[in-house]
């Protein structure tokens, strides 16, 4: 038994039985196609099937969304999404595709949206059958998000929107965006406004959206154009103007700062035709060991091994940190950690992918396609991916004015 | 012994040498060129993507930059390996796709080989053949008694790995085992039992090949008792030209963020403003600044044949490296979203930087080996 299971409280311990026991028996097994690194790169229509098809199953197990109400598509239990998680992630589930949904947008609309809009929304967000996409970001408001362009004007019982949204992740695929706009010219923080908007529908109808290029190669990402789109007013969360209040709700699930813990299913290797899996130390501990160096392998050379377990030891603090945070007397400040586990795990993560470059040597330059790349090339395509993460969700110079300011209550900079 | 001068060699034909490179680069590749022209297809998504203009090239060779550090008895310029570190410098900061750099890596094993055949190579180099190393192993160790070519009666048989620009190269240098030690050889690269099997690789700026031999023929360039001195000698200089090259493509993302941090408005301030910003891009710019100088020293000395060229060379290659890799770094990440995509020109800088960081060893296998010159081995 682990430590995690040890402090399980009796519900939880009879879910965790309950997790085990189904993981067992209906782990979806190996994907039919390849899949990128993550569901921001999904760019394959049969790769999202799949891993809707795997969400779809685990939800209905009650595996995801299981901490949120019955009559919201949830499980109605007390705390239990961590341990779902935690089994999902312990079994090497796929990972699921709809996390801007369950990470981002259900959080938010389940503290600020009306009781229908939930009852419509949050199941098929849960289930995966309904993709979500976020649409804060415009090119003159990224790190300064309260500096939305994009206008709402009221028209009836209707809103009529416009505007440019930029880096929109899996719009391509999804249904619903959670939309932030201005409805207020005169009040920067407090003219804006907060809706969930169906795009897919409006697509050649008032929603252009534009891929984007990532400097890996891949798409992922878009540009969303709104030209007189009308949305519906019972699809505004919360009260016109109280947008900003409510994006923070968005933001804070976003940087793995939220009350409700986000659905989470992932771990899985790749098969070995298609690389490796990048995220962890073990996996770069086991490239050490297939890289020859000098007649022996990387993982010999004491330079390697000291990079090794110095990434070590940074996983574990995370990993415990992460722990301790779950312990209101263990913690000075209740934000404290939780606003560190962006910027720390990203940070960690593009150091890590950093070192596979010490390792393979010259064969770092082989990419993702070459035969003889190690590990498919899988590991400098992570480590060009991880700057994604390290901007995306508020970048990591923006997250530390937030920690020295919220934490350390340092002067605000902005 | 002469003393070294306190300008490291960059008198004024040197530095003229320097600016006229600033000014053909920016006439005649723009970044906006070279971006169209390497990046236009989505993704690098064929091996051998190394898209080039080889009329750049002749017009290099015109100007007579792959002559410069070739001695004026073998049809060369036979200016100090300085002036061909400023080239080097200034191709690196255009990202530019050419045979260069190579041909350089090339002329100073050349230099190291006595004889008939070298010189003949030489003055090739002099009138505009492109020729690249074929010295490194599956493994990526370009230890010459490593190598995974040989050499019977005359003809290679084997293989050769990661040849930088092979697809622009006419001719080959490889390293060869026979009985008696590795020699080094020259082909063709057109010649029959040459296979060259392009690499699918992240930087955009160079193509990559392996390079298989079945009974290929060759000329012989160093004997099999004299090619690992050889090349063992003309390694500081090949460490220094790339190690240019990165100082270069460093100053270029340095100016680029530093300029887009002047222009870039978040929270009604350019974003330098902000300390987060403006401190780390001032850590890039002394970075820049050590593997700079630590350049024009390393070819410094290497001209004045010091004792110290070896340990000033991997110093040079190590520092170098670690600047690479931490201006690429910063670059996309204060360039924000803009800087994440295949549009923006910032990649391009940054897969040549984390490919030159690599290339002929890293800055820990360099720091490994000045530990054992500097400190002593361990016993
Ligand atoms: C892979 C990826 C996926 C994304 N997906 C989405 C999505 O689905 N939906 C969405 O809405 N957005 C998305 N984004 C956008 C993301 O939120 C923004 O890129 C991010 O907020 C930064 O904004 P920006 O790109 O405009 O950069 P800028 O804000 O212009 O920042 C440029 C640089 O300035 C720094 N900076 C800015 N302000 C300050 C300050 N006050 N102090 C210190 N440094 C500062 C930044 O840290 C950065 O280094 C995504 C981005 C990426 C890269």
């Amino acid at each position: 038994m682990s430590g995690n299971e040890k402090q399980d409280t009796a519900e939880q311990s009879t879910f965790r039985a309950y997790c085990k026991d189904w993981l067992e028996k209906n782990h979806p097994g190996e994907p039919p196609v390849n899949l990128p690194l993550g569901a921001l790169e999904l760019s394959d229509i049969d790769a999202l099937e799949w891993l809707q098809a795997w969400q779809k199953s685990a939800y209905e197990a009650g595996l995801i969304g299981c901490d949120y109400p019955k009559e919201y598509g949830g499980g109605a239990l007390d705390d239990c999404q961590h341990i779902a998680n935690q089994e999902m992630q312990r079994y090497k589930t796929p990972y699921l595709p709809n996390i801007i949904g369950m990470g981002m947008a259900a959080p938010t609309i389940l503290f600020h949206g009306q009781e229908d809009i939930k009852k419509e929304l949050l199941p098929k967000l849960l289930s995966g059958e309904e993709i979500w996409c976020q649409g804060f970001s415009e090119p003159g408001a990224g790190s300064d998000l309260a500096n939305q362009q994009t206008t709402a004007v009221r028209d009836g019982d209707n809103w009529i929107i416009n505007g440019h949204k930029i880096w929109t992740s899996l719009a391509h695929f999804a249904k619903w965006m959670i939309l932030l706009c201005r409805t207020d010219k005169a009040d920067k923080y407090n003219g804006l406004s907060y809706f969930v908007v169906p795009i897919k529908e409006a697509i050649g109808k008032g929603v252009t959206v534009k891929p984007l290029i990532k400097m890996t190669g891949e798409t992922g990402f878009n540009e969303v154009i709104f030209d007189n789109l009308l949305v519906n007013d019972k699809y505004r969360l919360d009260e016109v103007g109280a947008g900003w209040k409510v994006a923070m709700t968005t933001l804070v699930h976003e940087r793995g700062a939220g009350l409700v813990v986000t659905p989470a299913s992932g771990g899985m290797e790749p098969k070995e035709d298609q690389g490796a899996q990048t995220q962890s130390v073990r996996a770069l501990i086991d490239l050490a060991k297939k890289m020859p160096r000098n007649g022996k392998t990387a993982a010999d050379d004491p330079l390697i091994r000291d990079e090794l377990i110095k990434m070590m030891i940074r996983y574990e603090g995370f990993i415990q940190n992460q722990r301790r945070s779950r312990i209101t007397e263990l913690t000075d400040h209740p934000m404290r950690i939780p606003l560190q586990t962006k910027l720390v795990g990203t940070e960690m993560a593009q150091d890590l992918q950093k070192i596979s470059y010490d390792i393979e040597g010259p064969a770092s330059s082989l990419y993702v396609g070459d035969k003889n790349a190690p590990a498919k090339g899988q590991w400098p395509l992570a480590y060009m991916n991880s700057f994604g993460v390290t901007i995306a969700a508020g970048t990591n110079e923006v997250q530390r004015n937030i920690l020295g300011e919220r934490v350390l209550g340092l002067p605000k900079s902005k | 012994m002469e003393k070294q001068p306190k300008n490291f060699g960059f008198g004024e034909e040197e530095a003229m040498v320097k600016s006229s490179a600033r000014k053909f680069f920016s006439d005649n590749c723009p970044i906006e060129k070279i971006h169209s022209q390497v990046a236009n297809q989505e993704k690098n998504s064929s091996p051998g993507n190394g898209n080039w203009d080889r009329r750049l090239w002749e017009k290099m060779v015109e100007m007579g930059w792959p002559s410069l550090n070739v001695a004026e008895s073998s049809g060369g310029v036979g200016m100090p390996l300085c002036a061909a570190v400023a080239i080097a410098e200034e191709a690196g900061r255009a990202a530019v796709p050419s045979p260069l750099i190579p041909t350089f890596c090339s002329s100073f094993v050349l230099n190291q080989c006595p004889g008939q055949a070298a010189e003949e190579a030489l003055n090739q180099i002099t009138q505009g053949t492109a020729v690249s190393l074929g010295i490194t192993n599956s493994k990526g160790s370009s230890d010459p008694s490593q190598t995974e070519t040989e050499i019977k009666g005359n003809k290679l048989y084997g293989a050769t790995y990661y040849v930088q620009d092979a697809q622009k190269a006419e001719k080959i240098i490889v390293s060869a085992k026979g009985s008696s030690g590795t020699g080094l050889y020259l082909l063709d690269t057109q010649s029959k039992g040459v296979q060259i099997i392009p690499d699918l690789i992240v930087d955009l700026t160079r193509d990559q090949a392996h390079i298989i031999f079945d009974g290929a023929p060759c000329i012989e360039l160093a004997k099999q008792t004299d090619g690992a001195a050889a090349l063992s000698a003309a390694l500081p200089a090949m460490l220094t030209i790339v190690s240019a090259d990165m100082v270069g493509a460093g100053e270029w993302l340095l100016q680029t963020t530093a300029e887009y941090a002047k222009t870039r408005v978040q929270f009604d301030h350019p974003i330098g403003f902000f300390q987060a910003i403006k401190h780390p891009l001032v850590n890039v710019m002394i970075e820049i600044d050590k593997a700079k100088s630590l350049t024009y020293n390393a070819a410094c000395s290497i001209d004045f044949k010091e004792d110290s060229a070896e340990v000033n060379a991997r110093m040079a290659k190590a520092q170098a490296s670690e600047m690479a890799v931490f201006s690429a770094s910063r670059a996309v990440q204060f360039h924000g979203g803009i800087g994440f995509t295949w549009e923006c020109f910032v990649h391009i800088f940054f897969k040549r930087q984390m490919h030159n960081q690599v290339l002929y060893g890293d800055a820990k296998h360099h720091r490994r080996i000045l530990s054992d010159l500097c400190i002593g081995q361990i016993n």
